[in-house]
């Protein structure tokens, strides 16, 4: 046990490092700029004053290391700084975006994952079979898909000629539930259909990778049953790299609702994220940068650990 | 098994007779192409069929590539294949220079991926010590940002230019290819015959390209089908964002952002480019899954 401890205590302490690392990274993109953010601002009316003034109220008349150290301050109280293109504070442009975002992600996990954990565990039983070659060449096939081609389908099919789901989801914090999730239906299941054929085919290579190990074909041998083989042998061991290609995919979720955001106008994230690279309003992408990507690197951190602690060969040390 | 079989007699047989190298691989390679399930021969003929319309673009076009021929969203007919666009313009020309403009770049970025990450993985593998340790670290951290968020990142602070696209994508996926082509790489740096050529004396440039390049090409060549997938769909994303390629230049992904109003209608026009980025990704698929199997299956029977 102690040991297991220990690995995960340093896989963690990995984790936060590379937290930092990414924080430093965000942070100090913008002292790529050609000149700096004042003279970005201001354009062509900037004046010697001005620019000076600008910087002053940036701080950015201070050293990088002292502005990070504040900027990151801010950042783990919860204060983002303030928008350029409106002057808002970020952290409001931001609260309600981001339950949003996560409101989807995990509606499109609810539906996604026990659909493709079930499909690939099928798929590996009975590999080779037409089920099997059949959904390989569709899982294959909508991997290669553009995300807005799916959702566009999905329009086509259920809002225009079906008319049964909008094809815009508009909601408010105050939307009840139920038509959240009915207004947001259709992008959830674009979200199911693009992560489901890549969940399903690497389930479905970790059972058939395990099924071909030793120790599964001694069980056979033995004269087992193949329903006790699955649920005793096999099923043990695929834990791990199950709970793995689910998180992992987690984490592909929450940022492949940029593009899907935007075909439906969902007002999450992704959405302000790219209005405001388009804007280039360097403190609003910076902000929903650290929030994506400290989501990515937490979920990947949990599948890490996840897949060590459901290791058998860890659980009991001989 | 039967293949495998008959595949090692064959390459015995030749041996007896060998004709000059490279008209055997030619012909061998026609011989695997005839043996090909139908899903990659539908990929290879897909594949031609848009580097061909790419190529010959404006000769198999009626107007220019940014040529305003008549009202706005005319409908298919006459004139117009595929009717017009949002500013009048020919959607057929638009989407034939769009596989050009679309593809090309898709391509130029995955191979500056590849000289960036292949030169890299390589070196590292075959160096070892602090270099390894320095460039594994790097791309470690870039890999922990995801692509998409990062590039977005990046574009603000550059701005969005096909110069920087380029750069930014190349740079991004360099980093999976560095992975794959360092771990490709140890397992053959570590190989009996590489270690005689040291001993001989060799220089690091030989031992890297006579050596250890030839050994890692299947698998390298199979990612750079997938690389160029994600890239290609990559950059059709971020078009369709609107900060990928920049109008008037044609490009299927801000074709599907600047027509989708004609969706709300039920009209599937906006919807070809963005069928014609997923087909191409799909026939690049299958041929790269009909290769990675056809390459590890003759590995298996070394």
């Amino acid at each position: 046990m102690f040991k297991l401890l220990k690995i995960v205590l340093q896989r963690l302490g990995l984790g936060v490092f590379v937290l930092f690392i990414i924080s430093v990274i965000i942070a100090g993109a913008v002292e790529l700029l050609p000149g700096d953010l004042c003279q970005e601002l201001q354009g062509q009316s900037a004046t010697k004053e001005t620019v000076a003034a600008c910087r002053k109220e940036l701080g950015l008349d201070k050293p990088v290391y002292h502005r990070y150290f504040v900027w990151l301050g801010n950042m783990l109280k919860g204060d983002f700084g303030v928008s350029l293109a409106n002057g808002r504070q970020i952290s409001e442009l931001i609260g309600d975006r981001t339950a949003n975002t996560f409101f989807l992600a995990i509606y499109a996990a609810i539906i996604s994952v026990p659909l493709a954990v079930a499909l690939g565990i099928l798929a590996a039983l009975h590999r080779n079979s037409i089920y099997d070659r059949v959904v390989n060449i569709v899982t294959l096939s909508s991997i290669s898909f553009p995300e807005f081609f799916v959702a566009y389908i999905l329009i086509i099919f259920f809002s225009v000629n079906l008319g049964w789901f909008p094809s815009l989801s508009n909601i408010t914090p105050d939307t009840p539930l139920t038509e959240k999730m009915y207004k947001a239906f259709l992008p959830a299941l674009t979200l199911t259909l693009v992560v489901v054929a890549h969940m399903m085919r690497m389930t479905r290579a970790s059972i058939i990778n395990l099924l071909a190990s030793p120790y599964i074909e001694m069980a056979n041998l033995k004269g087992m049953t193949r329903r006790h083989i699955i649920t005793k042998h096999a099923l043990p061991n695929a834990w791990a790299p199950i709970v793995n290609v689910i998180v992992i995919n987690l984490a592909y979720l929450i940022v492949g609702v940029v593009v899907v955001e935007v075909v439906f106008v969902y007002p999450g994230l992704g959405q302000l994220i790219v209005d405001s690279v388009a804007k280039r309003d360097i403190p609003v992408v910076q902000s929903c940068c650290v929030i994506f990507a400290a989501t990515y690197i937490i979920l990947n951190l949990t599948a890490d650990i996840l897949s060590i602690i459901t290791n058998p060969r860890l659980l009991h040390p001989r | 098994m039967t293949d495998k079989f008959e595949s090692t007699v064959g390459q015995t047989a030749d041996a007896v007779a060998p004709p000059p190298p490279h008209e055997r691989r030619l012909s061998d390679a026609w011989k695997a192409l005839k043996k090909a399930p139908l899903s990659a021969k539908f990929g290879i003929i897909v594949i031609l069929i848009y580097v061909f319309i790419a190529l010959f673009a404006p000769l198999l076009t009626p107007y220019g590539e940014s040529e305003v021929v008549g009202a706005e969203f005319e409908p298919w007919g006459e004139g117009y294949l595929l009717g017009t666009d949002n500013l009048g313009r020919d959607m057929l020309t638009r989407l034939f220079y769009g596989a050009r403009n679309t593809i090309g770049i898709a391509f130029v970025t995955t191979v500056l991926a590849f000289l960036i990450g292949g030169v890299g993985g390589v070196l590292a593998a075959t160096l070892g010590g602090w270099m390894d340790q320095l460039f594994s670290r790097v791309v470690d951290v870039l890999m922990a940002i995801p692509a998409l968020i990062f590039a977005l990142l990046l574009l603000t602070i550059f701005g969005t230019s096909i110069p920087v696209l380029v750069l930014v994508i190349a740079v991004l996926d360099s980093t999976r290819v560095y992975r794959l082509a360092r771990a490709v790489s140890l397992n053959v740096v570590v190989m009996d015959f590489v270690e005689a050529a040291r001993l001989r004396g060799e220089g690091m440039g030989w031992i890297t390209l006579k050596e250890v390049l030839p050994n890692i090409m299947p698998p390298l060549v199979a990612e750079f089908g997938l690389r160029f997938c994600f890239v290609f769909l990559t950059i059709a994303a971020l078009s369709f964002l609107g900060l990928g390629l920049q109008p008037p230049t044609a490009d299927w992904g801000s074709m599907v952002r600047d027509n989708a109003t004609l969706i709300t209608y039920g009209d599937i026009t906006p919807l070809i480019p963005a069928a014609a980025i997923a087909l191409l990704t799909v026939a690049v698929n299958f041929v790269v899954d009909w290769f990675l199997h056809k390459t590890s299956g003759l590995r298996d029977d070394q």
